[in-house]
């Protein structure tokens, strides 16, 4: 058993998967961001598709629903000229791994080249890319509460093309880092790329124990949290969390962390504001500021399709210049 | 009488504190001289036993045995002997098998099985509440006269403080021994491992230490008032040693043991999701495996196996998925022998922790002194060799020990004088 970021190099420091953002380098981090800054020019053209993945087929695998999601990458695929194959699979609790493994022998078999995979458990893309089927590119479209590495890398580009630079800013992520693997994969992401700080702000209930271990600075409050800021990133907050005692209600927390004119005023006034989406209006953030001159929502959207093809593409060339290695031995 | 001689065995035996080379004669099943000839008799066979250690034979507090009903994760035989080639020669079985030993006939059927298996002796523990539900009260008194030898609810919780004192007083009235966790499922449930640093970045549900500490001050303090018997099984947190260590300076008479895998490894090993890290209790940090250390080392907490064999389908998926539980029988001697070779624990420790105090725990007598049923191990100290498939006697290879080297080996095993394996 590795380390998730081994498993998803080739030996000479390649991606074969992508499977978390931590312990990448700062230059592989920066080649992601460079190869999806190209794609976004592509993406403006009349004819937007490219060929790089011409002849391969990708299997969108959603065990966890996600629209959204599975749209970016679906499109992105076709952008880069794959053919794609979407499966959302409900997820059988009893069967144990066995469904899992079944599905993805069967899939293999039918000489799928990359998954795309989203799955409640954590680790479980690491234990397909590992253990199941090592020969097809992994991309994790969100694996549990570890980590979903192309939401972070699109919020990368996000902060690099509206700040010029992610070196020296200081990022605050907002609201329930606890259940968020969007917030795992974008403190690594910031602290390898150079953010001078990395806050996180929300009640005790919903940041997790030794966060400072991941080099994130824990704020219970928005105004010291807020000050200095030159990014703020909102996460969504699931109903579930009222029934679970996490939370007393939804008016509280909004009084407390919810994104205001009022609250994003203790943040530099040249701020950005993002949200991984969807919003939940009133919850997280007000309408004033989510459709406000300084959030960049819809932007990050833009750019998802870049960076899952910039990844796809990147994971591709991986895996594939490790299989004709293995066939010319 | 006809006597078996095993010749020039290095004897360690801490109840008898005795570590010597010398002669064993043994007959009828017990040892009738140690370092000289019987006045009469004659020898039947001669084990040269020269470089060898002989050592009380292992007993285990707490393990889960497949059958009854599990035939996927391993048979009585293939584990018993497993547990054997580990050194065991006693081994108490968890009694949440299926269907849950809380009747005097699946505590009979275990009995029968294991009898029939002809390997470790098996000592059923049975159920404290019916189907381990934690409701309702077993029958006591007869799983006890079935041979139970004390009782237990495994990590199920038990429904209220009302229950558990209730139990407690019935138990306290027969002196029925209890083997209590302490679980409290409101904190435990959903989680996989160990709360803390590791499970923040690998983004897996924790189980706090309080989940145990809280169960625990509950147990504690329902056992003062009632005056049962009582073994804490499985203690995964140094805080539970001190809250233990507090109990018997109060004047309370409490024992405990902890998983070999708690003082071997640490909530690290989960790093990269290796799902045969998935166990209950979790693996702690290590300031927690420290205190669990120093207090075998104190000769207060014994070691048990919690023994998990499972098939490959239920380690091979993503962690939190995963069946929990450890393959332990195997190679268990060689592997709690690492603790020593490390320095951590003397070697007379860790024999105390894994034969002597699960024996005083059970009233059970096994020492290799004069006069004493023939229950020992002889074991190479020196022999290594890489650990295969080959080597696994348990239908669980989910074992730790699989692909590592190994120094150490169990020659051979004795049970009231016959040589077992």
């Amino acid at each position: 058993m590795t380390d998730p970021s081994k498993v998803q190099l080739t030996e000479d420091g390649r991606l074969k998967h992508f499977l978390t953002t931590e312990g990448l380098s700062k230059d592989l981090l920066t080649e992601i961001l460079d190869t999806a800054d190209s794609f976004i020019s592509t993406q403006e053209r009349a004819v937007k598709t490219v060929p790089l993945l011409r002849g391969k087929t990708v299997v969108n695998l959603f065990f966890e629903n996600s629209t959204r999601t599975r749209s970016t990458f679906e499109l992105a695929a076709k952008r880069l000229s794959a053919d794609i194959l979407n499966l959302d699979i409900a997820r059988s609790a009893t069967s144990k791994g066995e469904t899992l493994m079944d599905t993805l022998w069967n899939l293999e078999a039918m000489y799928s080249d990359m998954f795309v995979v989203r799955h409640a458990d954590s680790g479980a893309a690491h234990f397909i890319a590992e253990q199941v089927t090592p020969n097809v590119a992994i991309i994790n479209a969100g694996d549990g509460r570890h980590a979903h590495p192309t939401q972070a890398m699109l919020d990368m580009l996000t902060i690099r093309r509206h700040k010029d630079s992610i070196e020296g800013k200081v990022v605050a992520i907002v609201g329930d880092i606890l259940h968020s693997r969007v917030a795992r994969s974008q403190i690594y992401a910031l602290r390898t790329l150079g953010a001078a700080e990395v806050r996180v702000i929300g009640p005790g209930t919903l940041l997790p124990r030794d966060i400072e271990g991941m080099g994130a600075k824990p704020f219970y409050d928005m105004k010291q949290g807020l000050a200095d800021c030159d990014v703020v990133i909102m996460l969504r907050l699931q109903k579930e969390r009222m029934q679970n005692a996490l939370l007393p209600s939804e008016s509280e927390f909004f009084k407390l962390y919810g994104l205001t004119e009022e609250k994003l005023a203790f943040a530099r006034p040249d701020a950005i504001v993002m949200h991984p989406g969807p919003i939940n209006r009133g919850v997280e953030i007000e309408s004033a500021v989510a459709d406000g001159n300084q959030s960049v929502i819809l932007n990050q959207v833009s750019y998802g399709i870049a960076v899952r093809m910039a990844v796809m593409a990147m994971a591709m060339s991986g895996q594939q210049t490790l299989i004709n290695s293995e066939e010319n031995a | 009488m006809r006597y078996l001689h095993i010749q020039n065995a290095r004897i360690i035996d801490p109840a008898s504190q005795t570590d010597t080379i010398a002669d064993v004669f043994v007959a009828n099943g017990a040892i009738r001289t140690i370092g000289r000839r019987p006045d009469a008799g004659e020898i039947e066979e001669t084990i040269d036993a020269t470089g060898l250690w002989l050592l009380p034979g292992l007993i285990d507090l707490g393990g889960h045995l497949p059958e009854p009903g599990f035939p996927q994760k391993g048979t009585m035989a293939s584990e018993t002997k497993a547990a054997c080639a580990g050194g065991f020669t006693h081994i108490c079985s968890l009694p949440d098998t299926k269907p849950v030993a809380d009747t005097s006939a699946v505590i009979k059927l275990i009995e029968e099985k294991a009898a029939k298996a002809g390997y470790a002796r098996v000592l059923p523990l049975g159920a404290m509440t019916q189907g381990l539900a934690g409701e309702q009260l077993a029958n006591m008194v007869t799983l006890f006269e079935a041979g139970a030898v004390a009782l237990s609810n495994v990590r199920q919780p038990i429904r209220d403080s009302y229950v558990l004192r209730r139990l407690m007083e019935y138990a306290a009235t027969y002196d029925i021994p209890l083997f209590l966790n302490a679980n409290d499922l409101s904190l435990s449930d959903g989680g996989c491992m160990h709360e803390g640093p590791v499970a923040t970045r690998m983004g897996l549900p924790g189980i706090p230490e309080t989940a145990e500490t809280i169960a625990l001050a509950q147990i504690l303090l329902l056992a003062e008032q009632t005056g049962v018997r009582a073994h804490i099984s499985q203690v995964s947190c140094g805080r539970s040693i001190r809250m233990i260590t507090d109990a018997r300076q109060r004047g309370m008479r409490i024992s405990a043991d902890t998983p070999l895998a708690n003082l071997l490894y640490t909530d690290a090993q989960v790093t990269g999701y290796n799902s045969l890290y998935n166990v209950q209790p979790p693996l702690r940090s290590e300031a927690d495996r420290q205190a669990l250390i120093a207090a075998v080392a104190a000769g207060d907490l014994a070691i048990s196996s919690n023994h998990r064999p499972h098939e490959i389908a239920a380690k091979k998926a993503p962690f939190s998925d995963a069946e929990s539980g450890m393959s332990q029988y195997d190679c268990f001697l060689p592997m709690a022998m690492t603790l020593v070779s490390a320095g951590e624990l003397s070697l007379d420790a860790l024999i105390n922790a894994v034969s002597v105090l699960p024996a005083q725990i059970l009233g059970m007598a096994q020492s290799v002194q004069e006069n004493s049923a023939f229950n020992a191990v002889l074991f190479d100290p020196e022999t290594e060799r890489t650990i295969t498939a080959r080597d696994l006697n348990s239908r669980g290879h989910n074992h730790p020990a699989l692909g590592r080297s190994l120094k150490g080996q169990v020659q051979r095993v004795f049970i009231d004088g016959q040589q077992i394996c």
